[in-house]
């Protein structure tokens, strides 16, 4: 920093500027957050990475017991598993992340209370471990397609990482807000794995849309992740696309994420004081 | 002399009870929108402290300067100020350089990673780039003398070898301002010296260093300019030894360790008082306290030591003189001893005690009064409160048997 132009601490009030080029100044540390805690995670464990590939593993074949089975969902042609597992990539990811990245504010309270860095290197770092693990269990989507004889489009090359993208960038609009409300208020991390479980059943991860009645299904589409998870299916196993909610998902991720930048930056200030 | 450091104006008001986690409740925050919503003004005024007051000073590049003050004084405050940590409520902080700050030993180690990959973690977290790190591993770890232990998981290690490790990294942070906040407090005397000596060369290559510390004597080795914090405002801005002897008049350092010498030291009736400590060096509420003393014997006799402890007001809280002296022991042959008072947790309340040491021949001959002859803080303990955070009053906080039982009635 050249001498002419000093940093200046003074009581900030009200909505700042964003300030991305400082979490971009950091990404090196962003990187090494990542680094550890995918270290972290699997060591004194037996099978280490594995986890990731047997969670899906084993919620497919409960989905597929019970809902492919038993309850005889339709499933638009696609085998049953296959067809969950398209969809339970990407919601897993999301899952894993928001879960995640709103408590990790409150995990790393060490950090910010006796250093200094962009705040939201935390829960990005946190979000980009969760894609880490998203793409471990693409193996088991790669399997179970090859097994059924499917091969998706060329296109897919682009829209499949597009929508993760989009998923990433969703699920660090919900952690900004929940993350920052957490550090003060406590009760919000004990109301999101409920959440989470219930915006699960929301999304039709385990059914498709179609199963929805037509007048019900705007309303359906207003989840950002029924877009994504639609799409999903759609890039990877041919289904038809609905476009309309796809572009919910874009339109309303984007809000959200916008919100969530700006109410982060106006909270993190205080964040220090309060964790 | 340019300034790197400009400081103005700077308070920082925290409002107590607004940060307790226990009271951190959205129903609460939502029923206080709900009312502010209607009368645009905050209701229920929460007690607020002021943890600094309008402090103004600047610090010239290449100065090692001080920051002295008792505990609650604002040195924390103020270098999380400058460290970025907290926002000023009023004032304003102009930094012209890069910023390093150490408020903390060790930020951010992670107990599964190994000494090398500790040394990547918490060097990106202290600001050091990446190649940075890696050009001066090699050096970090000799630094730290733990080459044979370099690709163990750190929890292996002992906490000696956390220490070094951590200061290795921080030692090797070439910011233009370096922030360091007591953590020479830890650590075995010969890697103190060192870490001193490499924090003489930061200065010496024209670097800013702004330290805080409990020991004075590092403060007026290593810097050149001290500040006197007290109750949140600067009250003294001048060279550490100055700096020191006014802090040490007005009473305010603890005096945890004494040695005597010469003619100086308490004594009478052939017992001379030598040196006296108190034990550990952090005391909570809960923790037991050791006081020892050491006497010399110059002529065989009965003797004993009776001490008596005084708390902030200068009440006398209790004494206390050996049980044996009652039932006839306590002769001495001439010689020197260590006499050791086992003081148990839960005893004293928060804050300074002080003793006061009488020595005696014959139960009864007073020998010498050595006022103040130790004294020592009491840090308050979240233990035992019961989730209540007010002022606890009274000279003693002992920890009784408690039972509450259903009444049986009486027929």
């Amino acid at each position: 920093m050249s001498a002419s132009e000093p940093l200046v601490l003074k009581p900030a009030s009200g909505w700042q500027a964003l300030n991305l080029r400082d979490v971009w100044r950091y990404r090196e540390l962003l990187l090494f957050f990542v680094w550890r805690d995918i270290k972290v995670r699997y060591k004194q464990t037996v099978l280490g990475v594995m986890w990731v590939l047997i969670r899906p593993v084993l919620s497919v074949l409960m989905f597929s017991v019970v809902f492919g089975r038993l309850a005889k969902l339709p499933s638009e042609g696609i085998p049953y598993p296959l067809f969950v597992l398209a969809a339970m990539i990407p919601w897993n990811f999301f899952a894993g992340a928001v879960g995640a990245a709103s408590m990790s504010l409150v995990g790393n309270s060490q950090l910010i209370t006796k250093v200094y860095f962009p705040r939201l290197v935390i829960p990005i770092a946190t979000v980009l471990t969760n894609l880490f693990d998203m793409a471990v269990s693409f193996l088991l989507l790669g399997a179970l397609m090859a097994w059924y004889g499917f091969v998706p489009g060329a296109a897919a090359i682009i829209t499949v990482p597009a929508i993760f993208l989009l998923t990433a960038l969703i699920a660090l609009a919900i952690s900004l807000w929940l993350g920052a409300l957490n550090v003060t208020y406590r009760d919000v991390g004990n109301t999101i794995p409920f959440l989470l479980q219930i915006w699960m059943y929301a999304t039709p991860v385990v059914y498709a849309l179609t199963l929805i009645p037509v007048r019900w299904r705007w309303l359906a589409s207003l989840n950002p992740m029924t877009g994504i998870v639609e799409a999903c299916r759609s890039f990877l196993l041919g289904t038809p696309l609905d476009g309309r909610s796809l572009l919910v998902s874009v339109v309303l991720g984007s809000f959200t994420l916008f919100g969530g930048l700006f109410y982060f930056r106006r909270a993190e200030r205080t964040f220090a004081d309060t964790v | 002399m340019t300034a790197i450091i400009q400081v103005e104006g700077l308070s920082k008001r925290y409002t107590i009870g607004a940060s307790r986690r226990t009271e951190e409740r959205l129903k609460e925050a939502l029923t206080e929108r709900m009312k502010t919503l209607f009368t645009r003004r905050s209701s229920g005024a929460l007690p607020e402290i002021w943890a600094l007051k309008d402090i103004g000073f600047s610090v010239t590049r290449g100065t090692a300067i001080g920051i002295i003050g008792r505990n609650g004084a604002g040195k924390s405050t103020l270098l999380k100020i400058l460290s970025r940590i907290t926002d000023p409520t009023e004032g304003e902080v102009r930094l012209y350089g890069r910023v390093a700050s150490l408020l903390e030993v060790g930020t951010g180690f992670h107990p599964d990673l190994t000494g090398r990959e500790n040394i990547y973690l918490n060097g990106a977290i202290l600001g050091m780039s990446r190649v940075e790190i890696r050009s001066k591993m090699d050096e970090i770890i000799a630094f730290a003398e733990l080459e044979r232990f370099a690709d163990t998981v750190v929890k292996h290690y002992s906490s000696g070898m956390y220490m070094r490790l951590a200061f290795a990294v921080a030692a090797h942070l070439e910011p233009e301002i370096l922030i360091v906040d007591e953590v020479l407090a830890v650590g075995d005397l010969a890697f103190q010296k060192k870490c001193i000596g490499k924090m003489q060369d930061v200065t010496g290559e024209g670097r800013t260093v702004l330290f805080v510390s409990h020991n004075l004597s590092a403060i007026e080795s290593l810097c050149e300019r001290a500040l006197l914090l007290e109750n949140g405002r600067l009250i003294m801005d001048a060279t550490p030894s100055e700096v020191v002897k006014r802090y040490s008049s007005e009473g305010q350092i603890l005096r945890t360790e004494r040695r005597w010498t010469g003619t100086s030291a308490p004594g009478g009736e052939g017992l001379t008082l030598r040196a006296a400590r108190v034990s550990p060096q952090a005391i909570q509420v809960r923790t037991p306290v050791t006081l020892e003393f050491d006497v010399d014997v110059t002529r065989r006799g009965v003797f004993n030591l009776s001490l008596q402890f005084y708390d902030e007001q200068n009440v006398l809280m209790f004494m206390s003189f050996p049980p044996d002296v009652q039932s006839g022991g306590g002769t001495l042959d001439e010689g020197s001893y260590t006499a050791r008072c086992e003081i148990p947790g839960d005893l004293f309340n928060a804050g300074r005690v002080r003793v006061d040491v009488l020595g005696a021949r014959d139960r009864g001959v007073l020998a010498f009064r050595e006022e103040a002859a130790v004294s020592f803080e009491v840090h308050d303990s979240p233990d035992l409160r019961g989730g209540w955070w007010g002022h606890w009053p009274g000279a003693v906080r002992p920890r009784l048997a408690w039972t509450t039982i259903p009444a049986r009635r009486q027929s």
